[in-house]
């Protein structure tokens, strides 16, 4: 009770702070307009596609699903890739630069609490930012017919990929005073997770097997298609535990090395 | 109250802290003094529960920091040397965030707020961004975020830092004001503030505690000899021998234009009366016969350098040392 209580100060503080600063607001402007873009530009492809077959007489549809929000929900991971790093930096860098990770150590909370709370503060911001995306997805519903169960399924599984890039941002930044240093840092990791598929090709049958396993991106896709497979659930999950736990070694060693 | 048992604590190679002991009663307010990196961050750290020691044991309000860490931070409020403070909050929501996370009921919480932004004369600042706050304002807004939950231990790294005279003299006041419901540790290197503030004195040098006492008993045992300064209106050298006379008189010392005289009697012995005899049953002027007490900043120059100073004593007075321990 009082453990969800302190998370639940340390989440609503960081959520405090993304907006008490214009850093809340310009992050969820920003992954919008890439939201935007990307969604335009499958739109047009879509209504030329779909044109195109109508001139040609087949009596066959292409589906809104498969081929508009799909495709929308793939090119998501690359925006996740360039705004997560800005949202994770300061979480850890901030407080180790300016003292109040004092504050937080000497109150009566545990790290995990402290730990929990400040994913849950970045989730909160994610959560919002993929809110405003499901403005352009309810324009599709009013004018077409798409199917509501692989969008929500694709919103939960960007929103565990989500969570995947914050744990290991939170991890990065635990690492550092400087908000700068994490940022780089962790957007040149979270791109070595997003293009380690493209090597999969040239390592082999097993080893393209074990790369598919750790491109982060790769166990989106049964998500976009409607379908929630424990697999990925418990990949997405247990990435993100190991993402927490790490943080949560990153601040314990910290603390012994003073 | 708070108990320190062999406490150390090393980084790599370096030893920080060496060994230290102390304690400090329910009530007290113990001054820790020692120069720059002599390790007074490190053991207030360890006392807090921010780091662990390497060695030896912290009992805070009759908790092990270190085994139940949640109960003995649940009991101690600290001020580090650099208020913690969220530059985007406002001072309202800053101590009503601190309040939650120190464990404040919700129902007490606000009234808690106003009453610590009283006592620490911040409530004119409340709806401020901390950001906003000048250095006097944050220094204070930290220690209301130490007292917010009430805590029966404080630790107050340099509470002091960066005031001005005037909120100098309040927040001294203000921490004479805690001690009894509140135990005290404060560390400082501005020396008349423990004089002032503190009944006991905890003197630590490179990560060592080399003197435990209250301020009085360390001035008067750290000089090793009483030291009386007497001004007589006698004959020419005829009144240094008549001192020097005078059983326990280890030494006297005339001064250059004669007629005072520095006189040192072993330790424990109380001369004055015997000098006043002396003079006045010969017939001569006693104009003036005071101790003369070796100041905080001397004794702490003594005990953290290795040479000591040739001169046992030297007259000083509380304001002139307080002018140059400010400096």
């Amino acid at each position: 009770m009082t453990s969800v209580r302190n998370t639940l100060a340390i989440a609503g503080k960081e959520l405090r702070g993304y907006f008490a600063s214009p850093m809340g607001y310009i992050l969820i402007g920003l992954f919008a307009l890439l939201f935007g873009a990307f969604f335009r530009v499958y739109l047009t492809g879509f209504a030329e596609q779909s044109q195109r077959m109508a001139m040609g007489g087949g009596a066959g549809n292409i589906n809104v699903n498969e081929y508009l929000i799909r495709g929308v929900m793939h090119n998501v991971a690359i925006i996740i890739l360039f705004v997560m790093p800005l949202v994770t930096m300061r979480t850890y860098a901030e407080e180790k630069r300016s003292g109040t990770m004092e504050l937080l150590l000497t109150s009566p909370i545990t790290d995990l609490e402290i730990i929990v709370g400040k994913f849950l503060g970045a989730m909160g911001l994610f959560a919002a930012m993929l809110l405003v995306t499901a403005i352009d997805i309810a324009i599709l519903f009013r004018l077409g017919n798409p199917e509501l169960k692989p969008v929500l399924t694709g919103y939960l599984g960007l929103l565990l990929l989500g969570g995947c890039f914050l744990s290991v941002g939170l991890f990065l930044s635990s690492l550092t005073k400087n908000q700068i240093v994490a940022g780089v840092l962790t957007f040149a990791v979270f791109l070595m997770l997003w293009i380690i598929n493209w090597f999969a090709d040239s390592v082999g049958p097993t080893g393209r097997v074990i790369v598919g396993f750790l491109s982060i991106t790769e166990h989106l896709d049964d998500f976009t298609k409607g379908i929630i497979d424990t697999k990925h659930l418990v990949y997405y999950l247990s990435f993100i535990t190991f993402g927490l736990f790490l943080t949560a070694k990153s601040v314990d060693s910290e603390r012994w090395r003073g | 109250m708070i108990e320190v048992q062999h406490v150390s604590k090393r980084y790599g190679r370096v030893t920080a802290v060496d060994d230290v002991s102390f304690r400090v009663e329910r009530g007290e307010i113990l001054g820790f003094l020692g120069p720059n990196g002599a390790g007074k961050t490190t053991t207030m750290r360890i006392l807090t529960g921010y780091m662990p020691a390497s060695e030896g044991k912290a009992i805070v309000a009759g908790f092990d920091v270190f085994a139940s860490p949640l109960e003995a931070k649940r009991r101690t409020g600290y001020l580090p040397e650099t208020p913690p403070l969220y530059p985007d909050m406002t001072v309202r929501e800053y101590l009503d965030f601190v309040g939650r996370i120190k464990g404040v009921a919700p129902k007490e919480r606000k009234a808690r707020v106003v009453e610590v932004m009283r006592k620490t004369h911040v409530h004119d600042m409340a709806d401020r961004h901390c950001s906003k706050l000048s250095k006097g304002y944050k220094q204070r807004v930290g220690l209301a975020q130490a007292l917010i939950h009430n805590p029966e231990v404080l630790i107050l790294d340099e509470p002091t830092a960066g005031l001005d005279p005037k909120q100098i003299i309040e927040t001294r006041q203000l921490i004479r004001g805690l001690a009894g419901s509140h135990t005290i540790v404060l560390s400082t290197h501005i020396l008349p503030e423990v004089a002032q503030t503190c009944q006991r004195v905890v003197i630590i040098n490179k990560g060592r505690v080399v003197a435990v006492d209250t301020p009085e008993n360390l001035t008067n045992r750290l000089t090793g000899a009483e030291t009386m300064f007497i001004q007589v209106d006698a004959p020419a050298g005829e009144a240094g021998p008549a001192l020097a006379s005078i059983p326990g008189v280890t030494r006297v010392v005339a001064s250059d234009s004669g007629g005072t005289f520095e006189v040192e009697s072993e330790n424990g012995t109380d001369i004055r009366r015997e000098l006043a005899r002396t003079v006045v049953t010969r017939g001569w002027g006693l104009l003036e016969l005071r101790p003369m007490r070796m100041s905080l900043e001397e004794i702490f120059l003594q005990v953290t350098t290795d040479e000591t100073a040739p001169e046992a004593a030297a007259p000083s007075s509380t304001e002139s040392t307080e002018e140059a321990a400010r400096d």
